[in-house]
């Protein structure tokens, strides 16, 4: 770090340097610590949605191994590897902007940029999936397939621990196979193994109740928490493309260097946080079973 | 170093015109903005308050009548829309950003001789949040004025046609101010400090501030969390809130009590900062016990935060988890206690100088022990589930909160009045009023621990005939406290006009906020001061000349 020299009149001062600071280090310093206690907030904000996750899923397991399998792990697992990368890119970027390497940290960042894109590009398909699926939160949940490995006309067995509950039918029941039905008699049609194994269906390796394939109730909540969690986090990626697009316009000009990288290196701890929700959103809501 | 009351360079002349304002980054201007803006929110609560206190003169109701009945169920919806209101505005608008946003932001920085927050523009967009949440808060009087209650319990917040989104949205805006506020201040303590200010050199108000902003950062983030939640239950009825769709109204319960038990902290901890500064300068003496006061804030902090149920024991918690927290809603009135004592033990032998602002730290013991030991009952099971949503439950939050934090708010006005207007108020009606105000306060909330220990439900708009004498005797205390704070409010915009010019230091109070100008200059001080101890009153003389203290000898002078 370069030294600051006593400033002989008000403005002769380090270009980056705010006023009301006394040293570039102490500038430094102050927004370090400013951003980790930001990070904080927003762990914090996550972890409320992470805890509404922890109840619910101890309250109705079922519901959360019974509708996961909506979800496309490939994708998952292709955004996970973008944002990881993302972050391996953005770190090196931080690293570029301390050795002063203009360039390479315009490129780096527009890399990070660029998986970012991707993440919200993926997103989108996955979103679009459930719109047309209609598999949504709420009221809105109106599917018309059963989730691979799963069937959807219910014949409520011994095991069974779902209540009965008085949500009007939201679509007549239907007698074909296959479809949505509200507490129909008629007895499924048959279907084909679910290519689960039996120690599985039996429950045996959970010790307690798990989900062998017929639909339980509420499983528009799983949804609601879906949407919620990745929503939250899709927002935050948004805004830290803003921030990234924003450097990347200030590193264009040639303002970074050893005596000033602190934005590029704030941004990147969020930008890291970013990725780290993702790597605990992925596993909870994509990889149950 | 003292500039002389002619010069006219200060904060406040500094640069002219409405945009220096709006666009300031001077954390003194941002505080007096805040000051105003806070004092506009209390006239509007207030104002709300004293349409309950008339409604409920009369076992019928005076004012209003019931709106609905559904089987048999009556309902005073307009009534339920008054008290929401109040409660919301007087938390979110007054209480949470009072001290922190208004008297914080403007002392903490000269208080540690520095010129600035650390982050002065994130100072003024915590600022600009504050404006917003406000906006959309009160957007709803106009949009359908909510009737949950300032709690928002689910299912009813759910499904009421009131403008929930408009209040919630505009709650989840305050909380961003609140938690840069806090962010600000943990920063500039830590970075900020001058040479010779260790931690436990630093005044016992910044203690206090450090405390709330810890608090401000860790809980508000949950409320923001809790307030989308419950947007969403709203809009897309997601059903984490709603049995019938496998979801559950006291998640909702405990992740609102989660933030808002800490919220009281919020409240109540920059009061007591604003006590030990108050009680050190008008006893002419170091805080007794300076370090215990100084982990006890720290301690009411952490331990707050897992006391949450205490506002849910009869609401269908498990009995361990009732037992738990009711324990520790008891471990967390010690740290409270301690100070108690220590700020007595500073009045001990002190040279007690009786002016405006130690009246109101001498009415905050009497207050804040009434109210802190009401909460005791409150803590234990078996008399909570006597007490709970009574009237003893509202008077013990408005002694503390209202006779603790807001009497200690408008202390700290008037100890920080000259400094911030370059200005004195007329110390006989100062003190007039306080004594009215200490005694209006009781008068309106005494009677309401009888009303609650004999039955009398809270958020009730109308009341059995037997408890009305009771009612009367606390709706006149309240109109006579209308009456003293309108005296306050007028003495005050009089001394900004006709006040006589203050000097550095009207009081003899030895923290660094005292050492320049009133008002300060834009800067704050002419050159970086040096440090001492924080309560060090050796060689401050009053000076007939300027009228005000000066340091006649050399104080001692520490470096790290």
């Amino acid at each position: 770090m370069t030294q600051l020299t006593i400033p002989q009149s008000p403005h002769e001062h380090p270009e980056h340097l705010a006023h009301h600071f006394e040293s570039l280090q102490q500038q430094y310093d102050s927004g370090k610590l400013g951003i980790w206690l930001f990070l904080t907030t927003e762990i914090l904000m996550f972890s409320g949605l992470f805890c509404g996750y922890a109840v619910l899923r101890s309250l109705h397991p079922e519901i959360f191994l019974y509708a996961h399998r909506y979800l496309s792990v490939e994708l998952g697992a292709l955004n996970t590897v973008v944002l990881i990368f993302s972050s391996f890119t953005m770190a090196w970027g931080v690293r570029a902007a301390q050795l002063g390497q203009t360039k390479l940290l315009v490129r780096l960042l527009t890399i990070t940029l660029v998986c970012a894109f991707v993440f919200l590009g993926v997103k989108f398909v996955e979103y679009k999936n459930k719109w047309e699926e209609n598999l949504l939160p709420g009221k809105f949940y109106h599917p018309e397939e059963p989730p691979p490995g799963g069937e959807f006309l219910k014949l409520r067995g011994t095991d069974s621990q779902s209540v009965k509950n008085d949500k009007p039918a939201d679509v007549k029941p239907q007698v074909t196979a296959g479809a949505v039905g509200e507490r129909s008699t008629i007895a499924p049609a048959a279907i084909g193994p679910t290519g689960l194994s039996e120690p599985w269906l039996e429950g045996k390796h959970h010790g307690r109740q798990s989900w062998s394939g017929p639909e339980p109730d509420n499983v528009q909540l799983f949804f609601g928490i879906y949407f919620a969690m990745t929503g939250l986090h899709g927002v935050h990626v948004i805004g830290g493309m803003i921030v990234i697009a924003w450097l990347i316009g200030k590193a264009r000009k040639g303002v970074f260097g050893p005596d000033h990288f602190a934005p590029v290196d704030f941004v990147g701890l969020y930008w890291h946080l970013v990725d780290l929700v993702w790597i605990f959103l992925f596993p909870l809501l994509y990889l149950i079973s | 170093m003292i500039a002389k009351s002619q010069d006219n360079d200060n904060y406040l002349t500094h640069s002219r015109g409405i945009s220096s304002w709006i666009f300031t980054l001077d954390h003194k201007r941002i505080g007096v903005m805040y000051l105003i803006s806070v004092l506009v929110a209390f006239l509007l609560g207030g104002l709300f308050a004293m349409l309950i206190r008339v409604q409920l003169l009369a076992p019928t109701g005076l004012l209003f009548h019931k709106t609905e009945v559904l089987k048999d169920l009556v309902v005073y919806k307009p009534y339920n829309q008054i008290f929401t209101v109040h409660g919301a505005v007087m938390i979110f608008l007054v209480l949470i950003p009072g001290i922190p946003g208004a008297l914080g932001n403007f002392v903490l920085p000269i208080m540690l001789g520095a010129k600035d927050v650390a982050f002065p523009r994130l100072n003024l967009w915590s600022y600009y949040f504050y404006v917003c949440g406000m906006l959309f808060a009160l957007s709803s009087l106009v949009l359908g004025a909510v009737d949950t209650g300032w709690t928002f319990y689910t299912p009813y917040s759910v499904q009421t046609s009131t403008a929930v989104i408009s209040v919630v949205f505009g709650a989840f805006l305050l909380g961003f101010s609140s938690i840069f506020t806090g962010l600000n201040f943990i920063v500039t303590m830590h970075k900020l400090r001058p040479r010779g200010m260790t931690w436990f050199r630093m005044p016992l108000f910044c203690w206090g501030l450090y405390a709330t902003a810890l608090i401000q950062i860790l809980a508000t983030p949950v409320l923001a969390i809790t307030l989308l939640l419950l947007i969403l239950e709203r809009l897309f009825h997601l059903g984490i809130f709603d049995p019938a769709y496998g979801g559950s109204a006291l998640l909702f319960q405990h992740f609102f009590w989660f933030y808002s038990h800490p919220a009281v902290y919020i409240m109540i901890l920059p009061a007591m900062g604003i006590m030990s500064e108050v009680i050190a300068t008008f006893s002419r003496r170091e805080i007794f016990g300076y370090r215990f006061v100084a982990m006890s804030s720290i301690a009411i902090a952490l331990i707050g935060f897992f006391v949450w149920g205490h506002h849910m024991f009869p609401n269908g918690q498990s009995a361990p988890a009732n037992v738990i927290f009711s324990g520790l809603t008891v471990l967390v009135a010690i740290p409270s206690a301690i100070k108690v004592f220590n700020w007595l033990a500073t009045l001990y032998k002190g040279s007690i100088d009786l002016k405006t602002p130690m009246l109101y730290a001498l009415g905050f013991f009497f207050m804040f022990s009434i109210g802190g030991l009401t909460g005791l009952p409150l803590a234990i099971l078996p008399t909570n589930f006597n007490a709970h949503d009574t009237y003893f439950v509202v008077a013990h939050f408005h002694y503390v909160m209202f006779g603790g934090a807001l009497f200690m708010f408008i202390g700290g006005i008037h100890y920080w009045w000259p400094k911030i207007t370059g200005r004195m108020y007329n110390e006989s009606l100062g003190r007039l009023c306080c004594l009215l105000e200490l005694l209006a306060f009781n008068l309106t909330f005494f009677p309401q621990f009888i009303l609650g220990l004999h039955g009398m439900p809270r958020r009730s708009a109308v009341y059995s005939p037997e408890f009305q004498y009771l009612h009367v005797l606390s709706t006149i205390g309240a109109f006579i406290q209308m009456a003293a704070f309108l005296v306050i409010g007028a003495y005050l915009l009089h001394s900004l006009f006709r006040g006589k010019k203050a000097p550095a230091n009207p009081w003899g109070g030895s923290t660094l906020e005292w050492r320049c100008s009133s008002p300060p200059p834009h800067d704050n001080f002419k050159e970086t001061p040096t440090v001492g101890m924080p309560y060090d009153h050796h060689g401050l003389k009053w000076d007939e000349e300027t009228e005000g203290f000066e340091r006649k000898e050399k104080e001692l002078v520490l470096h790290a």
